[in-house]
């Protein structure tokens, strides 16, 4: 995974867009994007 | 320190609307319908339900007082397919309403004559029952149209042919030719929301005796975004719910917070009492028309009746009266997901139970039950959406275990002690924690419970205004 690019789908009863993105920043890799949905 | 006076609650109503016929313009299944044309109609209509099978499945009987959620969690599964025969729909705290019933009421709820609704269909739908009939208005349901041109009226663009029993019975129109916050679905999403408020306040008000001019203060905690275009989301559905129910002396306002706003409601009602601004406030949430068959197509796929074919509506009324053994919101046990706060599910659990819990002395094994969201899990397990309140009692025996207040191997027992399986309609705000009021009430006043916290969480990223989540919960008990 060094160099690709992160495409985040999170779940809000799972886990939220904004905290994969959290550890994946902090591991180095590239977010291009990242979105959070609700299905209820 | 102790606040008083307290905020006690006294009771609660879940209310059930059948809509089978509207389920096509719930928001999916409309653009569905867009995309895929007659096709998914077919598919559709092949899968409602009859209002028989809605009164007879089992998690609308929990929903309306009838089975505790510890007996429907020994009811075989899928629960559609072993009904309970002989069910009511009549509840202890609840009832289910049939669509030519609500097409009254949605009718009954119309200042601006949006809704033309056939003249013999109005006539022959007077026989209701008593306490849905005290908010039909005579004065809009003798303003009936006929049927010859309503047929005419569909034919127009915008307008919204509504069938009942696959005949058409009526039309829903635009307001505005330009501003679509008036469009004739938006409008309908919005009366729809008013109309079973109003249900569902008439309802808490009639089973309790609460003469309505008693209440002083009405909160909705609806979803809909009312108003036009230069207002959308203005607001203030709980003043056209509080004229419809005749609580004429009432002040009303709104609390919007996506589906935590029930809690919000709670709490702020509790504060207006104890803050001695009025004495009693009623509140009360409106069913979402958007999110009728929001999962259809995955229940098609599956085979299923569609499950989501109905509108959910909640109230409740809290006041300064009450005595030693009166079940009251605790406002000192508050937990709120504060904006700088992680959106993991751990610190959401962390900010929503464990801190206002610790801050008073109390750990988890003092509250009895758990009242988190409570989708049914036989709607959102086929449409790969999980089972909500099972994640959410996981997530707080986790977070015990890190804590060392439980071992690993109890999980399970508590979850089974704590929690309870969902029963609510996916109809956003309305499975937020309150519909289990009604059974933690009789608990608390019976004395097998002594304490119960309601959660809630709120999905404030789809407005696309941030992408933090929001959660609020408070502790019910004597």
């Amino acid at each position: 995974m060094d160099d690709r690019k992160v495409i985040i789908l999170g779940e809000r009863d799972g886990i939220p867009g904004p905290t994969i993105a959290e550890c994946l920043e902090a591991a180095g890799r590239e977010i291009i994007f990242q979105k959070t949905e609700c299905f209820v | 320190m102790s606040i008083e006076p307290k905020s006690y609650i006294h009771s609660a109503a879940n209310i059930l609307v059948h809509v089978p016929e509207l389920v096509r313009y719930g928001s999916k299944c409309h653009s569905e319908i867009e995309e895929f044309g007659e096709d998914f109609v077919v598919q559709l209509n092949q899968r409602l339900r009859n209002f028989d099978e809605v009164v007879s499945y089992a998690p609308n009987q929990t929903f309306i007082g009838n089975l505790k959620p510890e007996e429907l969690d020994k009811k075989s599964q899928p629960w559609f397919e072993n009904p309970i025969h002989g069910s009511s729909k009549e509840g202890s705290f609840g009832q289910i309403l049939d669509q030519s019933s609500f097409y009254m009421l949605l009718k009954s709820a119309d200042d601006f004559d949006l809704f033309m609704l056939d003249s013999n269909f109005i006539a022959s739908n007077y026989s209701c029952d008593d306490t849905t009939k005290k908010i039909f208005n005579s004065k809009f349901l003798e303003k009936g149209s006929d049927i010859d041109e309503i047929g005419k009226q569909t034919k127009l663009e915008k307008t919204l042919a509504i069938e009942n029993k696959g005949k058409l019975v009526g039309c829903f129109r635009s307001d505005h030719e330009k501003d679509e916050s008036l469009d004739a679905r938006i409008l309908l999403e919005n009366l729809s929301a008013k109309a079973s408020g109003a249900f569902a306040l008439n309802r808490l008000l009639s089973q309790e005796s609460i003469d309505p001019l008693s209440v002083e203060y009405i909160i909705s905690c609806s979803e809909e975004a009312i108003g036009d275009r230069y207002n959308r989301g203005g607001g203030n559905l709980a003043k056209a719910i509080g004229e419809m129910v005749g609580c004429s002396n009432a002040a009303a306002m709104d609390v919007k917070a996506f589906c935590a706003a029930p809690v919000y409601a709670l709490i702020h009602a509790a504060s207006l009492i104890q803050s001695k601004v009025v004495k009693n406030v009623a509140v009360v949430g409106g069913g979402s028309l958007a999110k009728l068959g929001m999962k259809a197509h995955f229940h098609i796929e599956k085979q299923m009746p569609i499950l989501e074919d109905l509108l959910g509506g909640v109230a409740f009324f809290l006041s300064s009266d009450g005595t030693e053994g009166t079940p009251y919101v605790n406002l000192e046990i508050v937990g709120h997901h504060r904006i700088g706060s992680a959106s993991s599910p751990q610190e959401m659990i962390e900010s929503l139970v464990y801190k206002p819990l610790h801050k008073v002395n109390l750990t988890v094994f003092d509250i009895d039950k758990f009242c988190v969201e409570l989708h049914n899990p036989e709607i959102t397990v086929p449409a790969g959406a999980g089972n909500v309140p099972l994640v959410n009692y996981k997530t707080i025996a986790a977070l015990a275990v890190m804590k060392n207040e439980l071992t690993k191997e109890c999980i399970q027992d508590f979850i089974v002690e704590k929690g309870m399986p969902g029963f609510s309609p996916t109809q956003g705000h309305i499975p937020a924690g309150v519909p289990y009021l009604g059974y933690a009430l009789n608990a608390l006043r019976e004395g097998s419970f002594k304490r119960t916290m309601v959660v809630a969480k709120g999905s404030l990223f789809l407005g696309r205004m941030t992408r933090s989540a929001d959660g609020v919960s408070v502790v019910v008990q004597v």
